[in-house]
């Protein structure tokens, strides 16, 4: 029983230089490159999913500001579609304007000249008729003095009926 | 489960049928141990003079133990008497003692010599593999030589006459001096020449320093392989023996070391899974079958070193905190504390002495009751004269140990565990920062 309840010198010399050696020798080569990967790597996964979880969000964001961007092209495009319509109204609406306009000036003018057409042709008709007029009395008058009593009565008359006083 | 039990079965199974062999080969071996001394030619003449002087050492060995004192009358007789009288004599001296320990087969004994650290591995029936015995000698320098130049195998003590004229003799029990302290364990190797006793230094590769060195080799092997594959493909997932060993390694790392010690944890890492490594492979090499039985970490010789280093380490590294509530406890009155330095004092030394005892009383433990239930087998087969009752009991203790070989298989690693975290507790206690003063 003695020799399981003492510690044998040997057993403690060899125990002691073995086992210590070992330890500096795995702490040197292998516990010190074991435990930096280990950590190393725990790093690596750590950003990774940190990584990941950026990128998950820009991709969302991405999606988000697509969505937005395809929303805002829709609008842009309804406003245009909008906006070319209305153009085209306008321009529909302004040529008929325009048209009508055109229109009422020609009517205007042709009216215009109408009038002065008949203001012409009336001035010329009563200058016409006047020397018409003129060539008649004439002619009566030939006819009618040809006597001198004929001649004398009408200056007569004439004087008379001039309001001299 | 089945896939499990099986192979654990047939294990069990055949670990018994060794020890069986080991026995009966035991029994019989005094015929055969007869026919083996070959050397015994030279070993007579020097022996006259060993012989002497084994009569006065174990003339004084009282309690030696009774049936002891037959065996050695019978190989003292032996040697000074003629070399084939020397079989016959032995022989029949054995069979004149045998009768009575033929009943009675000593399990005891039979136990302790499979968990006591010896000089050579023994594997089953005669086969034995030496090991190099290594003796710093005073006055006589280093001496080595391979354990097989002891004569005889667990039977008495065991004589080899070096050339030099130096007799070993390894002693098969404790030997005792007048007032019953200690002169030599079991196992243990003296030398004397000239009828002087020499001062011995025993340095050899025993059994437990053997296995010692195996699983330490083994570990340089297998955490520098790891290492080096760790080196060689960077943050890649591990495989291999690295997938198996690295969640021990964390396990080490994150639930021992970091709970207990805190932001000083990298600091004693490298001990903590050296020695975490070390007590779990040697406790499972001691559950290997047909090797020996090796039990190193049931060894107290190695345990001691490796509690030493724990009470180093704490002492060492301990800060001014941690040596204030050893020698001024705070927030106790002062008469209590005149009681409590000393017991703080004593803790010192106790706590890593207990884990010293934890873990060599357990794995010893395991081995014992294993042993135990394959002893129980021959006790109940008397023998080889009650056969159905040795079968029946061998059924019953098979069962037996396919659960023991079970448990110690958890055992194997719980008490690297709690070592491990107990010396981790203690870093920690020794480092920690006060934070409530």
């Amino acid at each position: 029983m003695g020799a399981l309840l003492t510690p044998a010198f040997g057993t403690v010399f060899w125990a002691s230089i073995a086992f210590l050696v070992v330890l500096m020798l795995l702490r040197r080569f292998a516990w010190g490159p074991i435990l930096q990967a280990l950590s190393d790597r725990e790093e690596t996964i750590a950003s990774a999913l940190d990584e990941a979880k950026k990128v998950r969000q820009e991709m969302a964001d991405l999606a988000d500001s697509n969505e937005s961007q395809l929303k805002e092209a829709r609008a842009e495009r309804d406003r245009m579609l909008r906006e070319a319509r209305e153009m085209v109204d306008k321009m529909i609406s302004d040529a008929k304007g325009k048209a009508r306009e055109e229109a009422d000036k020609e009517v205007a003018s042709a009216k215009e000249a109408i009038v002065l057409e008949r203001k012409s042709a009336i001035a010329e008709l009563k200058a016409e008729v006047g020397t018409l007029s003129l060539e008649i009395a004439e002619r009566l008058l030939r006819d009618k003095l040809q006597s001198s009593d004929e001649q004398e009565a009408l200056v007569n008359r004439l004087i008379d009926e001039s309001p001299l006083n | 489960m089945n896939r499990l039990i099986l192979p654990l079965f047939a294990l069990v199974a055949l670990v018994v049928s060794s020890i069986g062999a080991e026995v009966v080969a035991q029994d019989h071996g005094h015929t055969e141990h007869a026919d083996h001394i070959e050397g015994a030619e030279h070993d007579h003449t020097d022996h006259n003079e060993a012989a002497e002087q084994d009569h006065s050492g174990h003339a004084d060995e009282v309690a030696g133990g009774d049936q002891d004192h037959s065996d050695h009358a019978g190989h003292e007789h032996v040697e000074q008497t003629d070399h084939t009288e020397h079989d016959h004599a032995d022989h029949a001296d054995h069979d004149h003692t045998d009768h009575a320990e033929h009943a009675d087969f000593k399990a005891g004994e039979f136990i302790i010599h499979h968990i006591a650290d010896a000089h050579d591995i023994h594997l089953f029936g005669e086969v034995h593999i030496p090991l190099p015995v290594i003796l710093y000698i005073e006055g006589h320098g280093l001496k080595v030589f391979m354990s097989s130049a002891l004569e005889g195998h667990g039977h008495g003590d065991r004589h080899y006459q070096s050339t030099e004229g130096v007799h070993y003799t390894m002693h098969a029990e404790d030997v005792l001096g007048d007032s019953g302290e200690a002169i030599a364990a079991a196992g243990s190797i003296s030398a004397n020449a000239d009828g002087q006793e020499l001062s011995v230094w025993d340095v050899s590769i025993t059994k437990s320093v053997f296995g010692m060195l195996l699983i330490l080799s083994i570990m340089i092997w297998v955490f520098g392989s790891i290492a080096s594959q760790y080196k060689k493909n960077p943050g890649s997932a591990p495989k291999g023996m690295a997938n198996a060993l690295e969640p021990l390694i964390l396990f080490i790392r994150d639930e021992i070391a970091k709970p207990s010690i805190g932001a000083k944890a990298d600091k004693f890492m490298p001990f903590l899974l050296t020695s975490f490594f070390f007590i779990f492979f040697c406790n499972l090499l001691g559950l290997v079958p047909f090797i020996g039985g090796f039990n190193i970490t049931g060894t107290i010789g190695v345990t001691v070193v490796l509690a030493t280093l724990v009470f180093l380490l704490t002492n060492l590294n301990g800060n001014k905190h941690y040596w204030g509530h050893i020698m001024w406890p705070p927030g106790v009155p002062l008469p209590v504390k005149f009681i409590l330095v000393p017991i703080e004092v004593f803790g010192i030394i106790m706590k890593p002495a207990v884990l010293m005892i934890r873990l060599t009383a357990n794995i010893s433990a395991g081995h014992i009751i294993i042993l135990a239930f394959s002893s129980l087998i021959f006790i109940f087969g008397n023998g080889g004269e009650s056969i159905g009752a040795g079968a029946g009991m061998g059924v019953f203790s098979t069962l037996f140990m396919i659960f023991m070989y079970a448990l110690e298989l958890l055992v194997a690693f719980l008490q690297a565990f709690v070592f491990t975290l107990l010396a981790a507790i203690y870093f920690g206690d020794a480092t920690h920062e006060p934070a409530h003063h």
